[in-house]
């Protein structure tokens, strides 16, 4: 039974990396760079709910304060790549990689600024309200997470495989030069994919927060997802959400059953079995490419 | 009335005149080849025309419609295709996904439509999928369909670019060196699809090549460019056999 309980736990905890994770994917998808900024847009996307929803801040309804913040995300995403990502065009990865570093940084400070650095809560419906049966306790927030990230998984995964738009950003991805000659407006999806990727994260951080406190370093959360994004190969959607629920799952049994300071690292190592033994991920859609 | 018209275009990148007063103008159904020695500024009037580059001045009226303020994305839903001399394909996808991808203006179904999969979206991408399959039986790209580009060879992947160029349907298509790195017999295969795509197809073909052979057996008319400036005009015959036009391709010194 504990066993159960621990995994119930991981799998929501692990949908929150999944989700933050398909995050890195999205961008990744959509202009093969990668936005470390993303577990810092999941952290600005909660305390922007936090701020329009709680009773002490302006106190709009849940409901109303939730789609706001996810609105709002949207536009800072979109904002970030009208306004700095697109100055990087044509310049190297490795700027974007930088650029998106000092990104964390400036929206760490300002959610710091703004509601300090102690630990806040959002108040929500499911504060508190447990499930039962059989022994085991599921927790409302524990179960909000999980169905939620599976339906947000596989409306971003048709949304990708299937639509106009989708499947533009996927080929600006791969020749930007050959996506506009078939009449694909590149930068008008580029912005798009990142304003998806700030509503992504504030989905996220919204579950995260339904589950404990927050403060502007929840953002660090980011680079655990970034392993299973990793461990899920970077360019699958679904792989990000199984990359996740792994480390979400294997954090909690190797917390309980492997000594110490060796659970913690227990992400990192399954990332790095995963790159040893499959290069390309669990779900490389990247054949034989240069990350 | 032509369905191309250049008209005095130039573009001038810091000091270097790249283009340089150009016109021509290209008839509904015409071959029309421009050649020029090497950095003569060929594919940067292609480039101009399709967009991707902004004149310094001149205009580019296409169907009658000044089309010189348009974006690179709106060409193709116009009905202007082309090729690269460098071949831009998408690397990672089959040549299926790709000719698929020249479909993409004329997707007509939304969002929602897409994401639920409904029997309009379905009919839409049969009616793309038969169109490509023309594509493929045409170009005899048969055996690749299922194939990822970055595996092929390269005249396979030449092929693969015509190939997406058709599927967006277009009425002008423009090959930047269609026949450069390809063997004898290819090059003969292309001379042959673009006689097609004009005969058959209805097609304007707006070419750039240095293969001379090709360009004196499928075109009707030649523009020779040399440093960004318009040199001769005529058939293929009588741009070769212009005095200019040798000056330049020999240099100066032989035509004294």
């Amino acid at each position: 039974m504990e066993v159960i309980q621990l995994i119930i736990g991981g799998l929501a905890n692990g949908c929150i990396y999944g989700l933050v994770a398909l995050g890195f994917v999205m961008i990744y998808k959509s202009s093969e760079g990668v936005n470390f900024a993303q577990g810092d847009m999941m952290m600005l996307g909660a305390f922007i709910a936090l701020g329009l929803g709680n009773a002490d801040e302006l106190g709009l309804p849940f409901w109303l304060a939730v789609p706001l913040a996810i609105a709002i995300m949207f536009g800072v995403g979109w904002g970030v790549e009208r306004v700095v990502v697109r100055k990087l065009f044509g310049q190297p990865q490795f700027a974007l990689v930088i650029l998106t570093i000092a990104l964390g940084f400036v929206f760490r400070f300002v959610a710091g600024s703004i509601w300090g650095y102690s630990p806040l809560v959002l108040e929500t419906p499911f504060a508190g309200r447990n499930l039962g049966g059989g022994g085991l306790v599921i927790s409302l927030a524990d179960l909000v997470a999980i169905v939620v990230t599976l339906v947000l998984t596989l409306v971003l995964w048709l949304f990708f495989a299937r639509t106009k738009v989708g499947l533009a950003a996927q080929a600006a991805s791969q020749n930007q030069m050959a996506a506009y000659i078939v009449g694909v407006p590149v930068m008008r999806i580029n912005s798009l994919t990142w304003g998806l990727a700030g509503a992504v994260a504030t989905v996220a951080g919204v579950l995260y927060a339904t589950r404990g406190a927050i403060d502007p370093n929840i953002g660090l959360l980011g680079i655990k997802a970034f392993a299973a994004a990793v461990i899920g190969g970077l360019g699958s959607l679904p792989g990000a959400l199984i990359g996740g629920l792994i480390i979400g799952v294997v954090e909690p049994l190797a917390g309980r059953y492997i000594p110490g300071e060796l659970s913690k690292m227990s992400p990192y190592i399954i990332m790095l079995v995963v790159l040893v033994t499959r290069p390309g991920g669990l779900f490389a859609q990247m054949h034989a490419k240069k990350v | 009335m032509s369905l191309l018209d250049v008209e005095n275009l130039a573009i001038h990148f810091g000091g270097v005149k790249a283009v340089d007063g150009v016109s021509f103008s290209v008839d509904p159904g015409e071959v029309f080849a421009i050649i020029g020695p090497n950095g003569a500024g060929k594919s940067t009037i292609f480039n101009l025309i399709s967009r991707i580059y902004e004149p310094t001045h001149g205009t580019i009226r296409f169907d009658g419609q000044d089309i010189t303020g348009f974006k690179a994305h709106d060409i193709a839903r116009l009905g202007i295709a082309r090729t690269f001399q460098n071949i831009e394909l998408f690397d990672h996808s089959t040549v299926l996904d790709n000719l698929l991808m020249g479909r993409h203006t004329h997707r007509a179904t939304n969002f929602v439509q897409d994401i639920l999969f409904l029997p309009k979206v379905r009919r839409e991408e049969r009616a793309h999928r038969e169109r490509v399959e023309e594509v493929i039986e045409f170009l005899e790209l048969e055996a690749y369909r299922k194939k990822r580009i970055e595996g092929l060879p390269y005249g396979v992947r030449k092929v693969v670019e015509i190939g997406r160029a058709l599927a967006i349907g277009p009425k002008l298509i423009l090959l930047d060196e269609p026949a450069s790195g390809l063997s004898v017999e290819e090059t003969q295969d292309v001379a042959y699809w673009i006689e097609d795509m004009r005969r058959d197809m209805g097609l304007t073909v707006l070419m750039v090549e240095h293969d001379m052979s090709l360009v004196t057996q499928v075109s009707d008319r030649v523009l020779a460019v040399a440093n960004g400036r318009p040199l001769a005009m005529g058939t293929a015959a009588e741009v070769q056999a212009d005095p200019g036009v040798q000056a330049a391709y020999l240099g100066t010194g032989a035509a004294a």
